[in-house]
């Protein structure tokens, strides 16, 4: 499926990513000028997966950005005096100077979630946005980034958990651009693609070449398309490269040249340029129009964040608690009555498939397990612009939480030759198996040189008629 | 109204507060169908639904993350730790997310992490903890610890209201020990308010939680010594009731704080601190502390008791700090 944009929506990518390149490359000579107070993290080389990702949201969607997604929040409606102030630490800034960076957000608007230092928080808190969403009835979809680095902590993996089985929509970009500080991705982690792993989760998942913006939209799009659509959570795999060190500080010496040669043959906005002119879509005059309103937006904007004034420090006694300063309310887009009593009473049994068994559902796994039956090995994926990831059969579960009556719903059985069971016949399954006679017990494993002795607990009590744990 | 267990208490509270408020959920491991190891939340999924009680996954960082993002679209989630101990998986979650949330962006997370707390009941060194001071040094959170059902409910009620995130340590030791009759009626405790259990003249006993009836326990006994002990409890912790404390310190000149925390960077030097700080003047004697050991939770009968604060020690230190 393809997701055709209008010319003005292809000028609009450019427009976004070369604001997203303007907006760094002024901050970088403000750092030189030591008016950012803090550090400067780019995303030099990486604009078009911030443009291309945020470009599939709509207004009521909601996203969190990494430390390298200026230019989703440019796409979402940010203002780069915003961008500016919060680097500048600035009392006009979203925080008032009580963070820096790109660490703001928006509730109300423009749906933004900020992000904190510690990577992968993001990760479960935008999955709490989606099932929220989905259950006022907004139909939002949650999108936030991760790095390659990321994608190692413990919160990734709790996060994309959660999120598979509650079937949140949400969307996660793991924007690989190669390097976590100074440690190359293959030191980090031994899988070829990191999409790799949405597999492990039961989450759909694709790759895409992540400096070709028009790529990364449509897998965003199309991803952001089957998460309304009930069908999340997605993880897309963007491959993409930092082309500068972690943060200002850092040369990134410990980078091959030929490295850096390599993917700056590959600019995504030079590409992109290129695809425009090539494909007649805009004209010199174009180019130099949307060149010029960057320029002048930016200069108001930057003008507008040097003129502001730094805090005044009694602020930073302020605002610990929130004592009534806020309203909280949620935006019900469905009636309240479904999620209320009486309808919202339900029958509590689990139902369950296969009791566990192996059975033939067995996908995927390795080969070298031998003893365990093998029906379809996970495809492999290529380096290319869009493929969806392996299918998996939590993929296609009947999972609907949304609806009112989760114990009731979903067509169970059939599937695989698969039985559904319900309590009472799990109970008289029991029943039969402690009517069968048991095994005689074995005396426990002695080490050489060790005694029996009947009355040695090694590790608490344990079972009944049992030493230990055996 | 029958009297009712600290268990009974909670559950009434978050019924109650499910059906006022269609934006109040729980989530949580095993909380649905299997009413949560306590059984606090039982008959929740049966009223309520799949939609608002939340079986998640075992994994404490994506239960607090998930609760604040739900937090963040203006639902009030209460997340269940099976035990208190395991917040300790999740404390960044709790400690930079969700308690900086509205200091740095003006987002408010009014969410309650609530769980089973506190030693006694032999549960060894992972499911035993009294690891309120950890959130108690993070700016952001509001730390509740009951010691009675009344309040239990009270509390949580409000907790559930505030705009703030707020810890509810439910003392596992009180949840089916002691019964009491609870205020009919949308019944409210407000947050950041000790109370006084019992009035005295001859010293302050600051505590809270299950200490709180040891520590009344101990007043009875030093009654009878002719030592009349004034018991607050300080039900929440943060923000702490100064006023409470000072007011006390007026009346009696001797303080002796009781905690099940362990002793160093427990809430009795914070306390001893502002004592110094605010009314030096007023002390007669010095602040004692009975605390348990500096010592994870033993699991062994006797080294549990060795380790836990009880009744005799208390009278003990409360004897030696009236002949001051």
């Amino acid at each position: 499926m393809s997701y055709p944009l209008t010319r003005e929506q292809q000028l609009e990518l450019y427009y976004f990513m070369q604001l997203n390149r303007q907006t760094e490359e002024r901050m970088t000579r403000l750092f030189r000028q030591n008016k950012i107070v803090g550090g400067l993290y780019s995303s030099l080389g990486q604009e078009a997966v911030s443009v291309g990702t945020a470009y599939a949201l709509e207004k009521r969607d909601w996203l969190a950005p990494m430390i390298r997604n200026i230019g989703a929040l440019l796409v979402k409606g940010v203002p780069p005096r915003d961008i500016f102030t919060q680097h500048m630490a600035k009392y006009t800034s979203p925080t008032k100077g009580k963070d820096g960076t790109s660490h703001f957000g928006d509730l109300k608007v423009l749906h933004i979630v900020s992000p904190i230092s510690m990577l992968g928080d993001l990760i479960p808190a935008m999955t709490g946005v989606a099932m929220a969403g989905r259950y006022l009835g907004q139909n939002i979809v949650a999108m936030t980034w991760i790095g390659d680095g990321g994608s190692s902590t413990g919160a990734f993996h709790e996060g994309l958990g959660l999120a598979a089985s509650q079937r949140a929509p949400f969307v996660l970009i793991i924007e690989n651009n190669q390097w976590a500080y100074s440690t190359p991705v293959s030191r980090q982690v031994p899988v070829k693609n990191l999409a790799n792993r949405a597999a492990a989760y039961g989450v759909e998942s694709a790759i895409v070449d992540g400096n070709d913006v028009v790529a990364v939209y449509e897998a965003a799009k199309k991803a952001v398309d089957e998460c309304r659509a009930g069908r999340g959570p997605w993880v897309i795999e963007v491959k993409t490269m930092r082309m500068k060190g972690h943060a200002q500080h850092d040369p990134a010496e410990y980078v091959p040249p030929e490295m850096f040669a390599y993917w700056k043959a590959r600019d995504p906005i030079a590409r992109y340029e290129k695809f425009l002119t090539e494909n007649k879509i805009w004209d010199t005059k174009t180019k130099q129009e949307i060149d010029a309103r960057i320029e002048s937006e930016l200069n108001v904007e930057q003008q507008f964040a040097e003129d502001s004034p730094m805090p005044p420090p009694e602020l930073a006694e302020e605002g610990v608690y929130c004592d009534g300063c806020h309203t909280i309310e949620a935006d019900w887009q469905r009636p309240k009555e479904e999620v209320m009593p009486p309808k919202s009473s339900i029958d509590t049994e689990w139902k369950l498939e296969g009791l566990g068994g192996f059975g033939d559902k067995i996908e995927g796994s390795r080969q070298a397990a031998g003893h365990l039956p093998v029906q379809a090995p996970a495809q492999t994926h290529e380096h290319a612009n869009v493929q969806r990831g392996p299918q998996t059969g939590g993929g296609k579960q009947n999972f609907n939480p949304g609806g009112s009556n989760g114990a009731k719903q979903g067509k169970h059985g059939g599937k695989h030759g698969a039985k559904t069971f319900t309590k009472a016949q799990t109970r008289q399954h029991h029943l039969q198996k402690q009517q069968q006679p048991q095994k005689q017990q074995q005396p426990p494993q002695l080490a050489p040189g060790e005694k029996f002795d009947p009355n040695r607990i090694p590790f608490g009590r344990g079972p009944k008629g049992k030493l230990g744990r055996g | 109204m029958a009297p009712i267990t600290m268990v009974e208490a909670i559950r009434q509270a978050l019924f109650e507060e499910m059906d006022r408020d269609p934006a109040v959920v729980t989530l949580g491991e095993d909380i649905g169908v299997y009413g949560g190891a306590f059984k606090v939340t039982e008959g929740l999924l049966a009223r309520f639904g799949r939609e608002r009680v939340i079986e998640t996954p075992i994994a404490e960082t994506a239960i607090v993350g998930a609760a604040c993002g739900m937090s963040y679209l203006g639902l009030r989630p209460v997340a269940e730790m099976q035990f208190i101990d395991f917040i300790a998986c999740c404390f960044n979650q709790v400690t930079n997310f969700v308690a900086k949330s509205h200091y740095l962006w003006g987002a408010p997370a009014p969410i309650v992490l609530r769980g089973p707390s506190g030693g006694g009941v032999h549960g060894g060194p992972f499911h035993s903890a009294n690891p309120e001071m950890y959130f108690v040094h993070t700016p952001g959170l509001k730390v509740v610890y009951p010691s009675t059902p009344s309040d239990a409910k009270g509390l949580l009620k409000s907790a559930i209201r505030d705009n703030n995130p707020v810890l509810f340590f439910e003392h596992k030791f009180l949840y089916r020990r002691i019964k009491e009759e609870v205020p009919e009626g949308d019944h409210l405790v407000p947050l950041g308010k000790a109370v006084t259990r019992r009035e005295g003249t001859d010293l302050t006993i600051l505590s809270y939680a299950a200490m709180a009836h040891s520590s009344m326990e101990a007043a009875t006994q030093l009654a009878n010594e002719g030592i009349e002990a004034e018991v607050i409890d300080l039900r929440t912790l943060l923000p702490l009731d100064r006023e409470a404390i000072l007011t006390s310190l007026r009346k009696t000149n001797k303080l002796l704080v009781v905690h099940e925390d362990t002793r160093t960077g427990g809430i009795a030097g914070e306390i001893a601190a502002l004592v110094c700080e605010d009314a030096f003047e007023e002390l007669d004697g010095p602040i004692l502390r009975v605390t348990a050991l500096d010592t994870p939770v033993p699991y062994s009968p006797p080294l549990e008791e060795r380790f836990l604060p009880n009744t005799e020690k208390i009278v003990a230190a409360a004897r030696e700090l009236a002949k001051y």
